[in-house]
This record gives C-alpha cells, structure tokens and sequence, in this order.
C-alpha cells in the first residue's frame, strides 16, 4: 500500500470514527438531541429533504448563484492579477490592501448592494464575487511571479505575440498555483453566498436553513447543513484530484 | 588577433558592437566586440564568469539590442527582435512541463503555417534524431536533466534554424554525457548545415567541438584571442586523444588564465 493510500484511509478511519463517536452521544443522551441528532437521523432528513422535490428552487438559486459568482471571480480575479503583476506601481498600492482584505466583513455592504442592484440575485453574486475574486488574484500574482524567466526568453525567440506567450506559455505555468486560487474561490464563493442567503436573503439554501433555525426544525436544519457540506465537499474532492493529476504530471519522479 | 570569418561568406556579422546596462553605477557589459561568423561554421566562446558570454548570445539572436554598433544576420540588421532562421537552446532547463516530450518538440511550429504531416514529420524526424523516441509521451519530469536538455534541442531543430545559438546547455550534465552530448551536437551540425555558436566555460569541450574558438576578456567582454582549431568536418569525441588536442586547450587556457585571475581580483 502506497504511502499516499494509507494516509486516505487513516483519514477516513478518523472521519468515520468521529462520526460514529457523535452518533453514540447523541443516541445515548450524552448530547442532548435538541442541541445536535444523531448523524444517521441527518442523513435520513436530507435525502428526504432533497428527494421531496420542496427544495428544488432553492438548490437551483443557490448553485447557480454560486456557480455564477465562481466563474466571475475567475475572470475578474485572473485579469486583475495580471494587470497587477504588469504594473508594479500599482501593486505596490495594492498588495497590503489584498493581504489584510479577508478581515473585512463584506456581508455588511449586503444592504447597500439590495439598495444598489435590488432584491434580485445580483446582490448575492456581488458578495460571492467580493468573497472569492482576491484569492484568485493573489494566486494569479504569485502564479505569475514563478513563471521561469528562460520560458519567457523561449517565447521571444519562438516569436510569440503577447497573447500567445500568455494562452500558451504563462497560464500553463502558473496554473498549479492557480488552481490552489480557485479552490479558495470555490469555498469563499460558497460562504459568501450561503451566508448572505442566511443572513440577509428571502430564498436560497442559507435562507432555508436559517428558517428551519428560527422554527426549531433540528431535524430540517442538520439535513440542510449536511446536504450543503457534501456538495462543497463533492466539489472541492473534484477539484482536488483534479489539481492531484497536474501536478503528477510535473513532478512525476 | 583577426575575429573576421577567414575563407567562408559571412553569416553573422558584429561591427563594433557595445552593450551596457543602465545604472546607477553602468555596467559595461560587452565590447566593442568586432565578429563575423562563417555560414556553417562552429564557433564557441570561451570566457571568464561574468564576462559577458551570455550577453553576446543575447544580442546575437536579437532578444538584446545593442547600445552601440550592429549586428547583421544574412546581411539584414537586427533591431531587438529574433529574426526567422535563428534557434537558441538554453542553459537552464527551458522544457515545458505541462507537455510530453512530442508536444514540447511540436512547440516550436505551433505558429507555422505547415501541413499538419510535415510537421508530423519534421517531429517524428526530430524526435529519433535525438533518440528520444522511447519516451515521446513522458513528461519532462519524468526524465533526466540530460534528456530534457535533448527534448530543447529537438524543439529548436523541428523549426530547421538556419543558425544555432547555444548557451552553456551542458552545464549541468556530468563529464560522461557531456562527452557524448557533443557528439549529437556535431552530428547534428553536420547533418543540417547549419551555423553554430556554442557559450561555454568549459574548454576541453569548445576544443573539441568547435572550428573555431574565441576567447573572451574579462567584463566588458572583448575577443582577446582567436584560435582555429583546424579538425576535420567528421569528428566526434575521441579527438580528444588527438596529440594536438592538448595543445589546443593549453593555448585556450593560456589566453585565458589571466582574465580569470583578473575576475576574482588578482593581478597575475
């Protein structure tokens, strides 16, 4: 068994373990089941949760949101890296700004954004898009930075035009620290959106949730959180492997 | 000391070419360096670290423009860009990790306009030449620093450059592969006719190699010396047993030793 192998499966060991460890409490009354149910009985609530089709609105409004907001922050977050990593003056301005922006609470400009856009999903996107662009950004700099300088030497002997030195050369070179960026984005996306959704929103899952809180529906609102924990987890597990593949690709001994 | 071609038309031409580096304080970096370079000749330059080795390759294929003087390549100037006909392998690894070995070899006619079985061609010739054919779907990682040097090599003879510019790219290979490294390089000097200009510190391999070797000051870098070699077009590695090989490489370090000595600031 590979070194790589055995890792996966003592971390599934201790997942497990932990799980069944909760069930026991809360089977047992060492949890009181109105504060925590048992994992099993969360298990049964999102699939009849999800299965009754009375959420489909909402896990449509949801990920599209979030999917929305994902691919802007891309966008906006690798443009604005790049013109970062071009003007250095600029950067200069900029770089203590994205390193202390996480401290920043952006669910306080929810308000002035319904004011701004209105009570749409414009708003939503703009906090996903606020949460998730700086960890692309700051991933497309760094990317940037590590681009070997013979490999932009190669690109004006090969008489590359800029656009082809940065689709054919640049971006494949950054692209493991970019991925690292995008993975961020995926979870600030999600937080961003769910949180202002639990918040501040009328619809959406984190609305979902935050009204099964407020009826005292334990039940509802753990098979909610599981049903949103397992996407995110489904989705960043893509991700993951498929960053694993690229960088087996370069390091491959 | 004469840095004019001798008896062949000239390929490349250098006319009292200086480069500097804006300061403060200016570092003069090269020349005035006067050079011209037969066309299918093989020419290496020896010199001091920091002599300007590098700079010269940089300004001889037009990624360095001159501060003074010129360069002409076929007889047209050059103005800070590679012109078509010039292929340049690196001293650092310079293979892209994110293709295989036939990918990175088909790099270099991305922007051709050639029909894909040319270049099908042009690759697959390329990839046996270099005898990288077992390993044409591996990865760069998955090679040696040796073979991952070959791979740049064969991207830059897929293009079919008219003159090759090579840049200390056995440096970091053991003396062993080094040896034998050279040989492709002379095979493939032979086979395509083209012009060759080697940077390299190691002098054992600029006698061997080369039919001509100019040996560079101590910064700014200027030809102090000028040595042709005399060996015949067929030759490989085993020159190196030539009773006149030992000569040759005495006479190169002779000229040599004391911009050496004046690089770490000793007077000889």
């Amino acid at each position: 068994m590979t070194r790589r192998r055995a890792a996966l499966l003592v971390r599934i060991a201790v997942l497990a373990g932990l799980v069944l460890l909760l069930e026991i409490c809360c089977r047992t009354g060492i949890i009181d089941p109105l504060t925590v149910i048992p994992p099993s009985d969360m298990v049964a609530s999102m699939i009849e949760h999800v299965s009754s089709g009375d959420l489909d609105e909402s896990i449509t409004q949801t990920f599209s949101t979030i999917a929305i907001a994902f691919v802007l922050a891309i966008g906006l977050g690798t443009l604005g890296g790049a013109l970062l990593h071009r003007w250095s003056r600029l950067r200069d301005i900029v770089d203590p700004l994205l390193a202390s922006y996480y401290s920043v609470p952006t669910f306080i400009f929810y308000p002035l954004l319904v004011a701004l856009l209105g009570l749409s999903k414009a708003p939503l996107v703009v906090l996903g898009v606020l949460s998730a662009t700086p960890a692309v950004m700051i991933s497309m700099l760094s990317g940037l930075d590590g681009v070997s300088p013979v490999l932009l030497k190669l690109a004006r002997v090969q008489r590359l035009s800029p656009a082809r030195t940065l689709w054919w050369i640049v971006l494949p070179e950054a692209l493991p620290r970019l991925f690292s960026g995008f993975k961020l984005a995926l979870s600030y996306a999600l937080i961003g959106v769910i949180a202002g959704e639990f918040i501040l929103s009328g619809t959406g899952l984190g609305y979902s949730i935050s009204f099964a809180y407020q009826s005292f529906d334990n039940r509802g609102m753990y098979g909610l959180m599981l049903f949103v924990l397992l996407v995110a987890v489904i989705a960043n597990g893509i991700l993951y492997v498929w960053e694993g593949r690229l960088a087996r690709r370069r390091s491959a001994g | 000391m004469s840095t004019d071609a001798g008896g062949g038309p000239s390929h490349v031409t250098l006319n009292r070419v200086v480069r500097n580096y804006e300061g403060p304080p200016v570092v003069y970096a090269l020349g005035p360096i006067d050079l011209e370079i037969r066309r299918g000749e093989f020419f290496s330059v020896v010199g001091p670290s920091g002599c300007g080795k590098s700079t010269l390759l940089d300004v001889l294929c037009g990624l360095v423009r001159p501060t003074s003087g010129s360069v002409r390549f076929e007889g047209k100037e050059l103005h800070g860009e590679v012109p078509e006909g010039v292929g340049v392998v690196f001293q650092e690894d310079s293979s892209m990790r994110w293709l295989t070995v036939r990918q990175n070899v088909a790099f270099g006619l991305r922007t051709s306009n050639l029909p894909q079985k040319e270049i099908a061609e042009r690759v697959d010739h390329a990839i046996r030449f270099m005898g990288l054919v077992q390993f044409a779907g591996h990865y760069p990682a998955q090679l040696s620093g040796g073979m991952r040097q070959r791979v740049c090599i064969a991207r830059t003879l897929v293009l079919q450059p008219r003159l090759i510019l090579l840049d200390e790219p056995f440096a970091a290979l053991d003396q062993q592969t080094r040896l034998l490294m050279g040989d492709e390089l002379l095979r493939l000097w032979r086979e395509t006719g083209a012009t060759v200009v080697l940077i390299t510190h190691a002098l054992d391999e600029a006698a061997m190699l080369s039919d001509r070797v100019g040996v560079m000051s101590a910064r700014p870098g200027c030809f102090i010396d000028m040595v042709e070699t005399g060996w015949p077009r067929q030759r490989d590695s085993r020159i190196v047993s030539d009773q006149n090989f030992g000569a040759l490489t005495a006479r190169l370090w002779s000229s040599l030793r004391e911009e050496s000595l004046k690089t770490m600031g000793r007077v000889a």
